[in-house]
């Protein structure tokens, strides 16, 4: 029992990871993109295949995953962002599809659908995080998702912070102030894309293999569910929204009901999720973060 | 001198010619006045100089520089900045968040330092950029008198503040030339009344201005030069003496008498 409420734990941090960038593309900068899976299985096939087949060690695989999914989502951002609303939804959608084929038939670099088994586990100072044992994969999850809530949050409280709300607002206003608005939209695709890689990094090394089929776009939506549900614009709220999705997909096991529930379930249910939210709260349970100087900035006392 | 001008500018919709073959000039330091029916192409003539069109055919000089066909971010960086005639304010974010983005690229420009580096900074310094940023723009919010409505909301602001708002985000961006679309439209006398006190102090900050405006009241008071368009084309410019009393222009506005 414990440790099925651990599992949960981790996933929400894996999850909450992809979902605080989705909560800068969708959140601040309002581009529904549902590309999250593709960056995820990017993330994760780099640390599958550097740390398998070339024996390099997690932490350094971690950032090669960021950045090469942060690169892969300024090809994608490029294109696309010029799209909107629904069309942008629509292609990007395509996108986390044409991943999981290339996975499926690059056999010589992925070996297609059977996919990477044997990934090493992440050692820290020596010392190897099982993932059986869930305590310290937990932590190490958890302070991933500490430090990119604090770069994230800072990030959203910056200039480019209010750039990329003002591209939301009004694009047409803020390319009149200033504003390179498709600069700023292609920079937070790449940083919600980099992130998401950094997920896949830690997902690799909690299932300890790799397939394609754990791609899919409803991983996509899932992320998505969790930011409408938690509140856009709010990375706390988005957090809270990634442990309640879990949650209840993980419900149905918890409670030993898992073969009477047919797992289709939670694909309907997260559907409800969506639609109930945008017409009855779709501000999300949260909310966005409140206006008026920047909490984090008050905290630290300062001036006034 | 001339800061701004359009040669022959021609913007065509399909059939519909909306900007015919205009040569707008603004000069330096002045208040110009742009006005004409609905219908003339005034707004049309405002998007194709700030980068939010392009023209069929024609140019546009910008301190004797071409900027017919740059983008809108562009020409503002280049010190030209506007509002819009149907509001355009970010607004789910506070007035002061308005204005503080009117600042972005002020902020972001250091001389010393490029761009990434300047960029970067404001990242590691954030609560310092923060700070200076809006203090810059609580400046702005108090020149308008808008102080206290810092944090509210921009959409909650009464309709006249909304407006002003919007002046003060463009100015906020530190332009040689503002040009506002109606300022006045849909405010009372008596806001009227003091947006033309606004708009000279703002002429006396050193701020070229060029507005569209239907209230002639205001118009022919604080405009030191006036261009008239009729359907699309520039069919007089004067001082507002000059204006009141050409035929063309007052057969345009009560139209032409039947033979
Ligand atoms: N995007 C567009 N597509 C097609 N026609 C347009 C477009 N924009 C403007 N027009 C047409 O161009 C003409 C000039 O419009 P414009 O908005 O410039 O007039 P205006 O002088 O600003 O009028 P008003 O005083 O009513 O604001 C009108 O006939 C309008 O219908
Ligand atoms: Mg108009």
């Amino acid at each position: 029992m414990i440790n099925f409420i651990l599992l949960i734990l981790i996933y929400t941090g894996i999850y909450a990871l992809m979902a605080i960038g989705q909560n800068l593309i969708t959140g601040y900068v309002g581009l529904l993109s549902l590309t999250q899976a593709g960056f995820f299985a990017i993330g994760s096939y780099v640390t599958a295949i550097l740390s398998v087949t070339y024996g390099i060690d997690f932490w350094i695989t971690v950032p090669i995953a960021g950045i090469l999914a942060a690169l892969f989502g300024v090809v994608i951002g490029l294109p696309t962002l010029r799209l909107s609303g629904d069309y942008l939804a629509i292609a990007t959608l395509g996108f986390g599809e044409i991943v999981r084929n290339i996975l499926n038939n690059w056999d010589s670099l992925t070996n297609g659908p059977m996919g990477i088994q044997r990934i090493p586990m992440i050692t820290v100072f020596g010392m190897k995080i099982s993932p059986y044992a869930k305590w310290g994969f937990l932590v190490v999850v958890w302070l991933f998702v500490l430090v990119a809530f604090v770069l994230f949050e800072r990030l959203a409280n910056s200039r480019m912070g209010r750039a990329l709300e003002a591209v939301r607002e009004d694009e047409i206003a803020a390319s009149s102030m200033g504003i390179n608005a498709t600069r700023y939209k292609v920079w937070a695709f790449a940083l919600g894309a980099g992130i998401a890689g950094v997920a896949g990094s830690l997902q690799s090394t909690f299932i300890l293999s790799v397939t394609p089929g754990v791609f899919t776009f409803m991983v996509s939506i899932m992320v998505l569910c969790m930011v409408v549900l938690g509140g856009m614009g709010n990375f706390a709220a988005v957090i809270l929204g990634a442990f309640i999705i879990q949650f209840i997909s993980y419900f149905p096991q918890l409670v030993g009901l898992s073969n009477i529930i047919p797992p289709q379930f939670k694909q309907i249910l997260f559907g409800l999720i969506l639609v109930t939210m945008m017409i009855w709260r779709p501000q999300g349970i949260l909310g966005r973060k409140t206006r008026g100087e920047p909490a984090i900035f008050k905290r630290r006392g300062g001036k006034k | 001198m001339i800061v701004l001008e359009t040669k022959k500018l021609t913007r065509a919709y399909g059939g519909v010619v909306a900007v015919s073959e205009v040569d707008f000039q603004v000069k330096d330091g002045l208040i110009t006045g742009l006005i004409g029916p609905n219908g003339a192409g005034k707004t049309t003539l405002f998007n194709n100089m700030t980068g939010l069109d392009t023209p069929t055919s024609g140019q546009v000089f910008y301190n004797g520089e071409e900027i017919t066909n740059k983008s809108a971010h562009r020409i503002c960086r280049l010190g030209i900045a506007r509002t819009f005639q149907n509001i355009r304010l970010f607004k789910e974010l506070s007035v002061l968040e308005n204005v503080m983005v009117g600042l972005h690229f002020k902020t972001g420009k250091d001389p010393l330092k490029g761009r990434l580096k300047a960029a970067v900074d404001s990242y590691l310094h954030v609560r310092t950029e923060y700070d200076a940023t809006h203090e810059k723009a609580m400046k702005w919010l108090e020149f308008f008198g808008l102080s206290e409505f810092a944090d509210e909301l921009a959409r909650n602001l009464p309709y006249g503040h909304q407006r002003e708002l919007e002046i003060a985000r463009a100015l906020a961006t530190d332009p040689q030339i503002l040009f506002l679309d109606e300022p006045a439209a849909g405010m009372n006398p008596s806001e009227t009344e003091s947006l033309m006190n606004t708009i000279r102090r703002i002429r006396d900050l050193g701020v070229t201005v060029v507005l569209i405006e239907h209230d002639m009241k205001l118009v022919m008071n604080i405009c030191d030069t006036i261009t008239v368009l009729n359907y699309g084309r520039n069919i007089a410019q004067g001082t507002p003496e000059e204006i009141r009393n050409n035929e063309q222009v007052i057969e345009a506005y009560l139209g032409k008498e039947e033979e």
